[in-house]
């Protein structure tokens, strides 16, 4: 059960060169075809395992939610084919085609009929939904008067309120406000417990992390990639900024992990280096040492203005701190070819036990997508053990102290006359 | 086609559940809420046979029973709104439900399924009213009833697979919804509803004829005015094009179903 098979799937829609063509398509035996296909996804293959959780990434019209519409089986695939094991439920757009007029509690029976189930099955799951999506007495009124958010919220509960054995989720969790979010991704982390197979299409980065186990990348209607959600999602953000004549390479890290670098290439990073107090360089830090991260530049091609700045990451790919030179106010500008530059920043580091890496971006700006020389994740790779501190948990130092004070109970009458 | 049937059947609540709401929101907002559902027709009833027949003396040729014309006007008018409203409904049910057929996977047969439905509950509601009617001032046409179940199955095929097949075509077509405004007035009036047959020219009867809901039309005529068994042999080619509608219907659905979502 949850098992997704796709195989050599493509989905062209039919664009009429005019009015009338349809019509002569269909009407004059022979005319032939008087429509060209426009393909949003060719030759697409994967297989999800049952359980997996699989996260879909890629820009506006690269075919994510052509994908997910025709897994969910709304849209007919135009060749290929899809197998899917077991119950699906899908959340592709909000809603799930409530109707205004009627109030929440029919608009549940009626998305929860059209989910296959029988009147008495929903009037057990009832109660379940209505908690779950909270909107209180809201659930008596029409439709019409909900925000998006409460929408969003029942339409959720209702999807969700039998684990499925597949969910599809169409970015329609990005509505809502943080504590729905919260709630909802907590449902789905534990239906992922039970076994269900997850498809989401996110352009949260935090989100396919946190949550999948594989990401695929769709690029103008055909899979680009497909891997580890974190080497994925650092293709894909390389890939966003890249421009003409930009180049992107990934490679195998001794330690396993895929270094992604891009850029035009007008300036380079050559070294990088952890360094401790007394300029030894280093892997493993202590909490709360002070550090230095030497970065050495060379410029190729003259340009007008550079700005380096790096970000670490926790091992699930969480941004912990990220700044640059543009920021710190130390941009450098009117560079020539062949120049070096080396920078040094130096900060205590304040986190918690484990792995970190740094990716840098060398860039004209605040941001790299406006011009973006080079663009390197895992630059750098440390680990941070805590032997002096008290042994906390997290991942920031915030180096609590404590005052503790106890109080007394006050004396009762019957107690107050023997002592007296 | 039985597999699609045999699909929607783990969606009957939805069928149930769709049929009940959208008979419930109809008068949603009004003080005497169901009650309407019997006062509008009742009122119907009433003018076709009290005002016609009492206020405007209109009469059948060769019948002199004062009610007659009354009977007549209504077996013609009532069956052809039932056949009316399932044509129109199924030529816009894919098009109302573009949002649900875009957003959630389900057994699209559904949708027809449901249109029969409605117009059948508000059909049964006029029918019965009708009949009591005809039980109150003594003209039960008796043991011919029992032909009326059948001929409404016939007309129950003919109609809805003519409302599938332009339901669908719709959706390519928007033309055809607008187009099949005009037939339907054409048609009725085509039909011998308000005037028998009888009184048409020699040369346009024939042409009358020809239109398959001549036959059911006459057959309702006979069974309520005159309380006789319709002519089954009549009824063949009626019969035998609202199989032909459905096979084609079913035949077009099923090479387009895929195609239509992309269109709405």
């Amino acid at each position: 059960m949850g098992r997704i098979r796709v195989e050599q799937l493509g989905k062209a829609y039919k664009q009429y060169h005019g009015r009338w063509s349809r019509l002569v398509e269909w009407l004059v035996p022979f005319a032939g075809p008087r429509h060209t296909p426009h393909w949003v996804l060719s030759d697409v293959n994967f297989e999800i395992e049952p359980g997996e959780a699989v996260g879909i990434v890629g820009v506006n019209g690269a075919g994510k939610s052509t994908l997910l519409k025709m897994i969910a089986g709304t849209t007919q695939p135009t060749c290929g084919r899809i197998e899917v094991q077991g119950r699906v439920a899908a959340l592709l757009e909000l809603g799930m085609g409530f109707h205004p007029d009627f109030t929440g509690r029919q608009n549940v029976v009626m998305a929860g009929q059209l989910l296959g189930l029988q009147l008495d099955e929903i009037d057990v799951l009832m109660p379940e939904i209505e908690a779950f999506a909270e909107i209180g007495e809201a659930i008596e009124q029409p439709v019409r008067t909900y925000s998006s958010g409460m929408q969003m919220r029942l339409a959720f509960s209702v999807a969700t309120a039998r684990r499925p054995d597949v969910l599809i989720v169409d970015e329609a969790l990005s509505v809502g406000d943080a504590y729905f979010q919260h709630k909802s991704f907590e449902r789905i982390r534990s239906f992922r417990r039970d076994g269900t197979t997850l498809l989401i299409v996110s352009h949260d980065r935090t989100a396919v992390q946190s949550i999948c186990d594989r990401a695929l990348l769709l690029e103008g209607g055909k899979l680009a990639m497909q891997g580890p959600p974190e080497i994925v999602m650092d293709y894909y953000n390389a890939k966003l900024a890249e421009r003409e004549g930009q180049l992107v390479h990934q490679e195998m890290l001794a330690d396993g992990n895929v270094q992604t670098i891009s850029g035009t290439g007008e300036a380079g990073i050559t070294d990088i280096r952890l360094l401790d107090e007394q300029g030894r360089p280093i892997e493993i830090v202590e909490v709360g040492r002070s550090v230095v991260l030497e970065v050495n530049v060379v410029v190729r091609r003259p340009i007008e203005r550079l700005v380096l700045g790096f970000m670490i990451k926790d091992r699930f790919g969480q941004p912990m701190y990220g700044i640059n030179t543009h920021r710190l106010e130390k941009p450098l500008s009117n560079l020539l070819a062949g120049e070096s530059v080396t920078y040094r920043f130096a900060f205590p580091v304040l986190l918690g036990k484990g792995n970190y890496s740094v990716s840098f971006s060398l860039s004209r700006l605040d941001s790299h997508l406006d011009k973006n020389y080079e663009w390197r994740d895992y630059g750098l790779i440390f680990h941070v053990v805590n032997t002096r501190k008290e042994d906390f948990i997290g991942s920031a130092w915030l180096g609590a102290t404590a005052e503790v004070q106890r109080h007394e109970l006050p004396l009762t009458p019957r107690r107050a006359e023997i002592t007296s | 086609m039985l597999a699609g049937l045999s699909r929607s059947w783990a969606y009957r609540g939805f069928i149930f559940g769709s049929v009940k709401r959208e008979f419930q929101s109809r008068y949603r907002n009004s003080l005497l809420g169901a009650l309407w559902t019997v006062l509008n027709p009742l009122a119907m009833i009433i003018v076709y046979t009290v005002i016609f027949s009492q206020v405007m003396r209109a009469r059948l040729p060769g019948i002199e029973d004062g009610m007659a014309y009354g009977v007549y006007l209504c077996a013609g008018l009532l069956t052809w709104g039932f056949f009316a409203e399932v044509v129109s409904r199924s030529q816009t049910m894919f098009l109302e439900n573009a949002n649900l057929l875009k957003k959630l996977s389900f057994p699209r047969i559904c949708l027809p399924i449901i249109v029969l439905f409605n117009a059948g509950v508000n059909f049964a509601i006029i029918l019965g009213l009708f009949l009591g009617f005809l039980a109150v001032t003594g003209r039960l046409p008796g043991v011919a009833l029992l032909a009326l179940p059948c001929l409404l199955l016939l007309q129950v095929l003919f109609s809805a697979g003519l409302g599938m097949l332009l339901g669908v075509l719709n959706v390519f077509f928007r033309d055809v919804g607008q187009f099949f405004g005009i037939v339907l007035q054409f048609w009725f009036w085509f039909t011998p509803i308000v005037y028998p047959i009888g009184i048409l020219p020699e040369g346009i009867q024939w042409l009358v004829q020809l239109n398959p809901l001549t036959s059911l039309m006459q057959a309702y005529q006979s069974v309520f005015l005159q309380g006789v068994w319709p002519d089954w042999q009549q009824l063949l080619p009626f019969t035998l094009l609202g199989l032909l509608l459905c096979l084609l219907a079913w035949r077009l659905f099923r090479l387009r179903a895929g195609e239509m979502v992309d269109e709405l």
